[in-house]
């Protein structure tokens, strides 16, 4: 039971206190999990965010859901979930409220002219990291490209692009494979 | 029934998002638009918001969207909604981790979407954009000139300093302070 606690506690500070969500909260788990309390060791971590990335959901909750998990069991998982949504819920709710009062405003306007521009950099560098980051060959600009001109261009539905990607995606490997004589699982 | 329709739609949003950040923002904004809960400048200003509060962009985001259209009953199914696709999914995969973590069939799976997301947040991005350039349409007037050429200079001053590694919230005080001088300097409407 004390430990549900300290989970909750200990994601609720993680919550409280990251920027950005998912990745930005690593280190500070890292800090939390596996060197202060030691409940999981660094290697469990990787293992961790290699599932969180690869499993539908926001990286952030996928890692509060399975490091509480592996912690404490199922109430452990609601422990560190519940703990890493809580401030973002109240500080939100908050803040929307505070808006709704003073968005007309014209200083108010004024700042969010200028800071939707702001937020466009913003997601042009995320992209650019992505991008970075991403395997470098012929199927993976394919399938940037082609889901880009469907969602921007054509207006499919993003659910059905991903969907699509993803079937593609699986068919690819097994042809693969298939052609490779690999064991198939 | 706002409040099913909130969960519902959250619970998409949850179930078909694949990485952290802005990987989620594609299917928000298409959800948004379809349900036309915000315009697409109000949500640019919740992303900006997301961006400088604590918290994973998400949850913020299902938080936001939800208090506006349903009040405090809507953010708690909207954010209900976006977190447990995770919960769930991540409590089976726990069980069968050994499984997972060699299937062939998961890494297949992610070879094909990882990519496919860098191309819907592009989509995004262009989006985005046209919001933020062209908020009145391509209207013509002076002000509306002034105001394009005032938010691309902000946006290739951030883009600057984003690639520069500058923290976000510094970057997003810096352009809502070039924005309010610029506004009441130009005196626009």
């Amino acid at each position: 039971m004390n430990k549900n606690i300290d989970l909750f506690l200990t994601f609720l500070k993680i919550g409280a206190f990251t920027f950005g969500g998912g990745y930005a909260m690593i280190p500070m788990i890292q800090q939390e999990i596996c060197i202060q309390h030691q409940w999981l060791n660094e290697k469990d971590l990787l293992e961790i965010v290699a599932v969180a990335e690869s499993t539908p959901g926001p990286v952030a909750i996928n890692a509060a859901t399975f490091v509480g998990y592996r912690t404490s069991g199922f109430s452990g998982a609601c422990a560190a979930t519940f703990g890493v949504v809580l401030p973002s819920f109240l500080i939100i709710s908050l803040i929307s409220m505070v808006l709704k009062e003073f968005q007309d405003f014209r200083a108010v306007q004024y700042a969010f002219m200028g800071i939707r521009a702001g937020v466009l950099a913003l997601i042009l560098k995320a992209l650019y990291s992505m991008f970075q980051a991403s395997e470098k060959n012929i199927f993976s600009y394919a399938m940037m490209a082609v889901s880009l001109i469907l969602t921007a261009f054509l207006k499919i539905d993003a659910v059905c692009v991903i969907i699509g990607c993803a079937v593609f995606g699986l068919l690819r490997s097994w042809i693969y494979r298939k052609e490779h004589n690999y064991d198939s699982d | 029934m706002i409040l099913i329709e909130l969960f519902l739609t959250f619970l998409k949003i949850g179930a078909f998002t694949f990485g952290g950040g802005y990987a989620m923002l594609p299917l928000i904004q298409s959800e948004v638009e379809r349900h036309q809960w915000l315009t697409q400048e109000e949500l640019v200003n919740f992303i900006a918001v997301s961006e400088s509060t604590p918290g994973p962009l998400a949850v913020n985001m299902a938080t936001f969207v939800g208090i506006r259209t349903g009040g405090i009953l809507g953010a708690l199914c909207a954010t209900f909604g976006v977190i447990l696709p995770s919960f769930v999914i991540i409590l089976i995969v726990a069980k069968y981790f050994e499984k997972f973590r060699k299937s062939n069939a998961v890494s297949g799976i992610m070879n094909g979407l990882k990519p496919a997301v860098i191309g819907m947040i592009a989509s995004s991005f262009l989006s985005v954009g046209s919001t933020v350039f062209f908020s009145d349409g391509f209207k013509t007037d002076i002000f509306s000139e002034i105001q394009f050429w005032i938010s691309f200079s902000i946006f290739i001053l951030s883009a600057i300093l984003a690639f520069k590694k500058v923290h976000p919230i510094a970057i997003i005080v810096l352009s809502a302070v070039i924005g309010i001088i610029a506004g009441y300097g130009f005196n626009f409407a």
